[in-house]
Order: structure tokens, then C-alpha cells, then sequence
């Protein structure tokens, strides 16, 4: 099994595990030190009869040794410290390729210069340096994709930036790792890295404008879509723009999982999701909009279209 | 300054008052600071079964991946509210409550220096805690964690009255720690028996002594900041609202610096009884007494300078994480060298492997790991990864199960016969023993594996990821198992208290002064309190050659 933390895929994660591993060093030595020490003191010293032991109270030479020490690691240990955290934090001098904010409980993902929006899902290419910004929309967030980087709280009223850089292709798990209401739990998304190639067809792909339906079944969707109020909330280039309150659906389709990794992107399950949100993502602020079976059927079929 | 006298008739005439006759009226009015210790461990015990439920409710939740048992609403109410009661209901006045019943004793006082105040605190914590749990009658508890983020915890994202009643049982119980810390002060300084100076005095006194300090030093910033915060949820005031000009960041200044020395105010006694139970169990003196007493008061004021190592992640910059990265490193060491002045305490003694022992050495093994586990977080970087994870979860119930509340044990089976005159069975005492050294490991160790393999505290469910069920379903087990020692300490009490064999004055041959009244002490305390010529005053009579200072 690889642990994340110990399996980075960036050079700030690699960093990190680097520490890690540095004052797991001094930590084991400790340990070791104390449980043998322990160990030691049990098998020798248990209960003897007749008199009393040594009734020592101390020795200075001893305490002032044992105190330097531990002082000499922690000392170690900050200057590694400073070295990484100068590592990973770089400073911050352009502006940057991605905004993530974090929602009551999802996470929207704006690329500035690509001018796209998506949700829950990040693209990044392969080796490039990326310069993400973290903000919130509501409460504290925090964005933790283990494999790739350090965490950074998204706070009311700042702006937070980190760094990252793929070495390989794949899709990182990623979590909102502070405590934000209700949903916390389902707050989880994931970052895909891909190659040059495909990141740019993926890039092209999701500033296409939505494409209009050709079924007679997707058009009824679309048509549910503007007349029920699911355009207050979301938005579809090419039909509405509303602001961001809830997840951007213009390639809701091309995402591999729904409603912060809570459901696999099928069919089936976008249809139980527009069923009722409740019942599979309690608390979630998307409301259950007493579709009819037809309605559903209409509108999956409507939101399958957009790819 | 052994006979500052209590104000006269304070304790008679309420004893006196024909209507106060009754026995349970007698405990409602007492004043004395054993009863009211009594009384703390009590009402303590019932909080921790209480908190130990949700726990184990908690468990159930997450026992399997995807698991319904508890609505994530219900979760959410669950996990705040054992935060709330094992910190502020079960370890602070546990400890309080400890103190209160042995630091009169240990010095040869008769009484608290301020009974009535004694008392006052002793009430107030009991009402907060009713009041906290009177949240559950309005329909919903408190749901924003035990520190209450704002601006999760404001009046927009907070809508119902949960955290209302939060913020005021608390500052209520907060008023009440204060007045406890000003009272054992008070008694320190004021009631030492003659001969006892501060260079005699027991390690528990002196760590008492110092953490009342810390007490008054931190506890005010929690009773602002609740108190800001009411303001703010009830006069629409913005200290904590960006929008309004305040800043939600400021919570979290305000919280942590409460919040950090919270930590050694639930650690300080629980080393004091340490340095008790381990002395007497290896027939040696504490090793370097004036090194663990110095080495405290070091913590202390350190614990004022390292808050701001809880919000590495909130982005203040770099300035900020290397002091604060800084100063919590320096802390540890100055707690770190206490384990090996227990060690060398116990090296080239003469054992006794009973069940108070067997906890300080449970506690001496579970405290290291989760002080290194703990600098790993100093070393601010790896924060950046670790912090807010189940690894959090471990390494906090490693310092605070781990080492506090097997301190608190040691003390219990080492105290229990002073204060019932009766002693614990021991062969019970090793069940619980075993079963709470394996069910907390079980427990808990494996939390710091889904911590790093990125699982987030605080989730009422997790995804199918490889590995994280079969974790989580030990990590429930050892909850189980925990559950089932807490039983089996329950029994031992009970059946103890009714026929548990005589302790006597002295059972374990103790050296502090507690040990020279009866079991338990009379109402005032001692007939005579004997002379004080060193630190271990019955060792001194035992060994009139030999008596050191
Ligand atoms: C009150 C605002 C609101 C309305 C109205 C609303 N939604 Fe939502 N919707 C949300 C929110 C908020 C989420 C994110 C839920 C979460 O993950 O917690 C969401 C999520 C979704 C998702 C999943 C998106 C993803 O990538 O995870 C789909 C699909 C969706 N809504 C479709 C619809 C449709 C179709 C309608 C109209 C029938 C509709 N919504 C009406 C707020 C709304
Ligand atoms: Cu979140
Ligand atoms: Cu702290």
C-alpha cells in the first residue's frame, strides 16, 4: 500500500516527505532510546527484598546532557524545517493559473487565462509549474492534495497560493481537510494531470461553448432546464450565466464523478442525484426539485449531452 | 502559616442548621475541599461515560465506509459535543478536582484558603455542563467542533441556538477554573504547614502551583473570545466578519492563545502525579527535583508563545510559521527531559509492578509517542501536510488519553484508598489495565496511517480508498475494547467501595503527607500534622539518621 504522504508525485511533495523522513530519524532515535530504556528497567530492576535501594536525588552533568541534547535535534530539525518550507513556499511574483475556491461543499476550479470553469475536478499538464490561488466563498476551506503539495486553509478575506508540479500523469485524490458544516465529509475532488496533448484538448474541449442537444427527449431537458429554476443556481455557457453558487454544468458530463466524489458519473447516478440530493448528499444546498420520472429522464438526457 | 484559620464557623454553622441535617443536603452545602474533590470525580466520571459514548457512537459511524448508522447532522452534533465534554467536562476538572482533594493535604493544611469559592466553582462547572447538554432539549447541540471556527460558528452558517449554548456554558465553567486557580494559590502560598517551603514541597503541589498560573493566564482569552463571539451572533456585532470589518483569523489568535496552554493545563498535573506514583513505587526519590519542578515552569510561560502552530495552514506567511515553528520545537524539550528524569527515577530502584505503576509506565511509553508525534508538527512543513488529518486525531489522543488520562488512572489506584479507605482490587486493576493499554492502542494507532494517507478529521464518512476500511474497522474495535475497560474500572470501583480490604494509613508506605491522616482523612484533615524537615516528611520519621533535605 502507498500512503500518499509517502508516495509524492511533485517536487513540494517530495520535500515534504524528505522532512518527514529527517525527523522520523529523530523521532525513532527517541523512542528507541526510551523504550529500551523502559524495557531495561523492567527485567532488571522488579522488587528486591531487604533494604532499601540507593536513595539517589540527581546528578546536574547527566540532566544538562540530556536537556543539550534534544536541544542540538530540535535545532537540526528547525534549520531543515526553514530549508523546506523555503523550498515549497515560493514566492509569489505572477498571477495565478488557478483559482479554486471552496464552496458549501464543493470546490470550483477557474482557469483566468483559458477563461473556463469547471468543479471538483482540476487539470493540470504534466511538469509545468502551476501557481494555484486558494479562496473560500462562504466558510473556512481547505484545499490538501497529499501526492502534490502542502494544504492551504481558503479563508474569508485572503488569498492563499500555493505551488505545484505534476511529475506524471494520473488522477490525486484531493479533500477539503477543514471542518466546514454539514457536508465536510463529501467536500473531496480530485486533480488530474495530464500531457501536453491531451491537457490542451481537454482545455479546448471545456471552453467550447455547451453543444445543443439533438434528441427530441434532451431538447425537453434543456427547455426543463431554463423553466425550472435550476438557471438561479447554475450556470451552462451558450444559455445562462448566473454567478457561481453552484457547480458550473457546461461540461458536466466530461467529469468523471459527481457531487464532490460522492457518486460515480453515470447515468443512472445523475439521474438518483436530480432524484433527490438529500438522500445521497444530506445537508447539500442543491434542493430536491420533485422532478416527475419523465422530468429525470428528460433532463439526464439533457445533461449527458454535455460533454 | 499552617493555621490560617477558616473563617469561624463557616463549616460549623452550616453543619449546625437543623434544616441542612439531612445526609445528601450535607453534600449539596459542603465546603470542604475533599467532598467537593469527591464531587468533581464524580460528576467527572459521569461526563466521561457520557463523552465516551459519543465516542463509541461515533466509531460505530464510521466503523465501515459509506456506513448510515448517524446522519452527518447527527455526526456533526456528536463529535462537538465529545470534543467539548472530555476537554472542558471530564480532563480539566478531573485534574481540578484532584488538586482539590491533595494539595491541602500534601502541604498539611486543613482546607482550601477560599472554601465557599471552592465550592461557587465546583457548581458552576457542574450547571455549565447541564446547561451544554440542555442544547439537546432545543433540538440541536452544538455543531462547529470543540473550537468553533468562525465564520462556520457565526450567527450565517450557525442558524440554530447550538452554539449559543456552547459559548455560555463554557465561559461559565471558565469563571469557575479561574476562581479554582486563584484558590489553589491562594492555598499554596498561604497554608503550607510549617517547614513545608517551596523547595519541600510535593512535585504534584508544585504543578498544580504553576499550572493555576497558567489557568489565569489563559483561560480570560477564552471567556473574550466566547464572549465576542455571542456578541457578535446575538448584536449582529463583526468582529469575527470580514465584510463587517472584523476578521475570522482573529478567532483563531483569540482561540489558540486560550487554546495551546489548554493542552498543558490538561498536562501539568497529570505529570505531577507522575512524579508521585513513579517515586513511590521504585522506593526512590524523584530524580532531579528541582530540574522537573524548573523544567515546568519553563513549559509554562513557553505555552503562552506557541499558539499560532495551529493555523500553519491559514497562510499568515512565513515570519509567522518560523516563530511559532520556533518556540513550539523549544517547548518540547523542556518536556521531552522529564521522561528521562522518570526513567532515572525508577533506574537502580526496587519495583513494584502494581497497577498505579503499571499505568505510569503505560504512560510514559504512550506520552513519548505522542510528544514526538508532536514535534513532528512543530517542524512546521510537515504540519502543512498532517494537520486537520486523522493524524491530528492520533497524535492529540496520544498526549491527551495516553498520557493524561493514564497519568489520571495511576492516580486514581494509587489515591483510591486515601480517599474511600478501601483498597482497589488489584487483580481487577490488571484486567482494566491490559485492557485499556491494548484497546487505546488498537484504537488509535492506526489513525496516524489514514492521516497520512490524506483521510480528514472530522468526517462522518470517508470514500472506499484501499485500506482505510479494514483501518477504520480496528479503529472502532480498540474503541470497543476501551469501552469495555472503562467497565470493568466501574466494577472495580464499585465492588471496591462495598468490600474492598482496609487500606489503612499508609498502604503503599508513601512518604507525602496525605499519607500521614487516616483513610479517609477526618474532616480536619490531620490531628497533628507531623514535622517537615525534607521532601518525603515520612520518610524523614522512618529514617530519623538519615534524613535528607
Ligand atoms: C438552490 C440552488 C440550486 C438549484 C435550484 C439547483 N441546483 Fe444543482 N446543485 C446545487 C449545488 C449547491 C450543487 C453542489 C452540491 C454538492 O456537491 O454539495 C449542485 C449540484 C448539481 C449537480 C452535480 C454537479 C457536479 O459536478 O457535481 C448537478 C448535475 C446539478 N446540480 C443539476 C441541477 C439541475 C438539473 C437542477 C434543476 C432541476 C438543479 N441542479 C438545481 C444547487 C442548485
Ligand atoms: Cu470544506
Ligand atoms: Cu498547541
Amino acid at each position: 500500500m502507498h500512503l500518499s504522504v509517502f508516495d509524492p508525485a511533485s517536487p513540494e511533495a517530495a520535500w515534504l516527505l524528505w522532512l518527514w523522513k529527517a525527523s522520523m530519524w529523530i523521532c525513532v532515535f527517541i523512542m528507541a532510546v526510551v523504550t529500551v530504556a523502559l524495557a531495561y528497567i523492567l527485567a532488571r530492576f522488579r522488587r528486591r527484598d531487604g533494604g532499601e535501594p540507593d536513595q539517589r536525588t540527581g546528578n546536574k552533568r547527566l540532566e544538562i546532557a540530556w536537556t543539550a541534547v534534544p536541544l542540538v535535534l530540535v535545532a537540526v530539525l528547525f534549520a531543515l524545517s526553514i530549508v523546506t518550507a523555503r523550498a515549497v513556499d515560493r514566492p509569489v511574483r505572477r498571477a495565478p493559473d488557478i483559482v479554486a475556491t471552496g464552496h458549501q461543499w464543493w470546490w470550483e476550479f477557474r482557469y483566468p487565462s483559458a477563461n473556463i470553469v469547471t468543479a471538483n475536478e482540476m487539470h493540470i499538464p504534466v511538469g509545468r509549474e502551476i501557481l494555484l490561488e486558494v479562496d473560500t466563498a462562504d466558510v473556512i476551506h481547505d484545499f490538501w492534495a497529499p501526492r502534490l503539495t502542502r494544504k492551504i486553509d481558503a479563508v474569508p478575506g485572503r488569498q492563499n497560493f500555493i505551488w505545484l508540479r505534476a511529475d506524471h500523469a494520473d488522477a490525486y485524490f484531493g479533500a477539503c481537510a477543514e471542518y466546514c458544516g454539514t457536508q465536510h465529509a463529501w467536500m473531496l475532488f480530485r486533480v488530474v494531470a495530464q500531457d501536453a496533448d491531451s491537457y490542451a484538448s481537454w482545455l479546448a474541449q471545456q471552453f467550447a461553448p455547451a453543444e445543443e442537444p439533438v434528441t427530441t427527449e434532451a431538447k425537453q431537458g434543456r427547455m426543463l432546464f431554463v423553466q425550472l429554476t435550476c438557471a438561479n443556481c447554475h450556470n451552462i455557457s451558450g444559455i445562462n450565466s448566473q454567478q457561481q453558487f453552484a457547480p458550473d454544468l457546461t461540461h458536466v458530463a466530461s467529469r468523471q464523478m459527481l457531487a464532490g466524489e460522492r457518486l460515480q458519473n453515470t447515468p443512472a447516478n445523475l439521474k438518483d442525484w436530480l432524484r433527490d440530493p438529500n438522500a445521497i448528499k444530506p445537508g447539500s444546498y442543491m434542493p430536491d426539485l420533485k422532478l416527475s420520472e419523465t422530468d429525470l429522464s428528460q433532463m439526464t438526457a439533457f445533461l449527458e449531452t454535455l460533454q | 502559616m499552617s493555621d490560617v484559620p477558616i473563617a469561624p464557623g463557616l463549616i460549623e454553622g452550616t453543619a449546625a442548621h437543623p434544616a441542612l441535617q439531612s445526609r445528601r443536603l450535607e453534600w449539596v452545602t459542603t465546603v470542604d475541599h475533599k467532598r467537593i474533590g469527591l464531587m468533581y470525580l464524580f460528576a467527572t466520571l459521569i461526563f466521561f461515560v457520557v463523552g465516551g459514548l459519543e465516542a463509541l457512537l461515533m466509531r460505530l459511524q464510521l466503523a465501515w465506509p459509506g456506513n448510515t448508522f448517524l446522519s452527518p447532522d447527527a455526526y456533526n452534533q456528536v463529535f462537538t459535543m465529545h470534543g467539548t465534554t472530555m476537554i472542558f467536562l471530564v480532563v480539566v476538572p478531573l485534574l481540578l478536582g484532584l488538586a482539590n482533594y491533595f494539595t491541602p493535604l500534601m502541604i498539611g493544611a486543613r482546607d482550601m484558603a477560599l472554601p465557599r469559592l471552592n465550592a461557587f466553582s465546583f457548581w458552576v462547572f457542574v450547571f455549565g455542563g447541564i446547561l451544554l447538554y440542555l442544547s439537546f432539549l432545543s433540538g440541536h447541540a452544538p455543531d462547529a467542533g470543540w473550537f468553533s471556527y468562525t465564520p462556520l460558528s457565526g450567527k450565517a452558517f450557525s442558524t440554530r441556538s447550538g452554539v449559543d449554548y456552547w459559548a455560555l456554558s463554557l465561559l461559565g465553567i471558565g469563571a469557575g477554573t479561574i476562581a479554582t486557580a486563584i484558590n489553589l494559590i491562594v492555598t499554596i502560598v498561604n497554608l503550607r504547614t510549617n517547614g513545608m517551603t517551596f523547595r519541600r514541597l510535593p512535585l504534584f503541589v508544585w504543578m498544580v502551583f504553576v499550572n493555576s498560573f497558567l489557568i489565569i493566564a489563559a483561560l480570560p482569552a477564552l471567556n473574550a473570545s466566547l464572549a465576542m463571539l455571542l456578541i457578535d451572533r446575538q448584536l449582529n456585532a463583526h468582529f469575527f466578519n470580514e465584510l463587517g470589518g472584523g476578521d475570522p483569523v482573529l478567532w483563531q489568535h483569540y482561540f489558540w492563545s486560550f487554546g495551546h496552554p489548554e493542552v498543558y493545563i490538561m498536562v501539568l498535573p497529570a505529570f505531577g502525579i507522575i512524579s508521585e506514583v513513579v517515586p513511590v513505587f521504585s522506593r526512590k526519590p524523584i530524580f532531579g527535583y528541582g530540574f522537573v519542578a524548573a523544567s515546568t515552569v519553563a513549559i509554562a510561560l513557553l505555552s503562552l508563545g506557541v499558539w499560532a502552530h495551529h493555523m500553519f495552514v491559514v497562510g499568515l506567511g512565513h515570519p509567522w510559521d518560523y516563530t511559532f515553528g520556533a518556540s513550539s520545537l523549544l517547548i518540547a524539550v523542556p518536556t521531552g527531559v522529564k521522561i528521562f528524569n522518570w526513567i532515572a527515577t525508577m533506574w537502580g530502584g526496587s519495583i513494584r509492578l502494581t497497577t498505579s505503576m503499571l499505568f505510569a509506565l503505560a504512560f510514559l511509553f504512550s506520552f513519548t509517542i505522542g510528544g514526538l508525534t508532536g514535534v513532528t508538527f512543530a517542524a512546521f512543513p510537515l504540519d502543512w501536510q498532517t494537520t486537520d488529518s486523522y493524524y491530528v486525531v492520533a497524535h492529540m489522543h496520544y498526549v491527551l488519553f495516553g498520557g493524561t488520562l493514564f497519568a489520571v488512572m495511576a492516580g486514581i489506584y494509587y489515591w483510591f484508598p486515601k480517599m474511600s479507605g478501601r483498597m482497589l482490587s488489584e487483580s481487577w486493576g490488571r484486567l482494566h489495565f491490559w485492557l485499556m493499554f491494548v484497546g487505546f492502542h488498537l484504537t488509535f494507532f492506526v489513525q496516524h496511517i489514514l492521516g497520512l494517507d490524506g483521510m480528514p478529521r472530522r468526517v462522518y464518512t470517508y470514500p472506499d480508498r484501499p485500506g482505510w476500511a479494514v483501518m477504520n474497522m480496528i479503529s472502532t474495535i480498540g474503541a470497543f475494547v476501551l469501552g469495555l475497560s472503562v467497565v470493568v474500572l466501574l466494577a472495580n470501583i464499585a465492588g471496591s467501595l462495598r468490600s474492598g480490604p482496609i487500606a489503612g494509613d499508609n498502604p503503599w508506605n508513601a512518604w507525602t503527607l496525605e499519607w500521614a491522616t487516616t483513610s479517609p482523612p477526618p474532616e480536619h484533615n490531620f490531628d497533628l500534622v507531623p514535622p517537615v524537615r525534607g521532601r518525603r516528611p515520612l520518610w524523614d520519621l522512618a529514617h530519623p539518621e538519615r534524613s535528607q533535605v
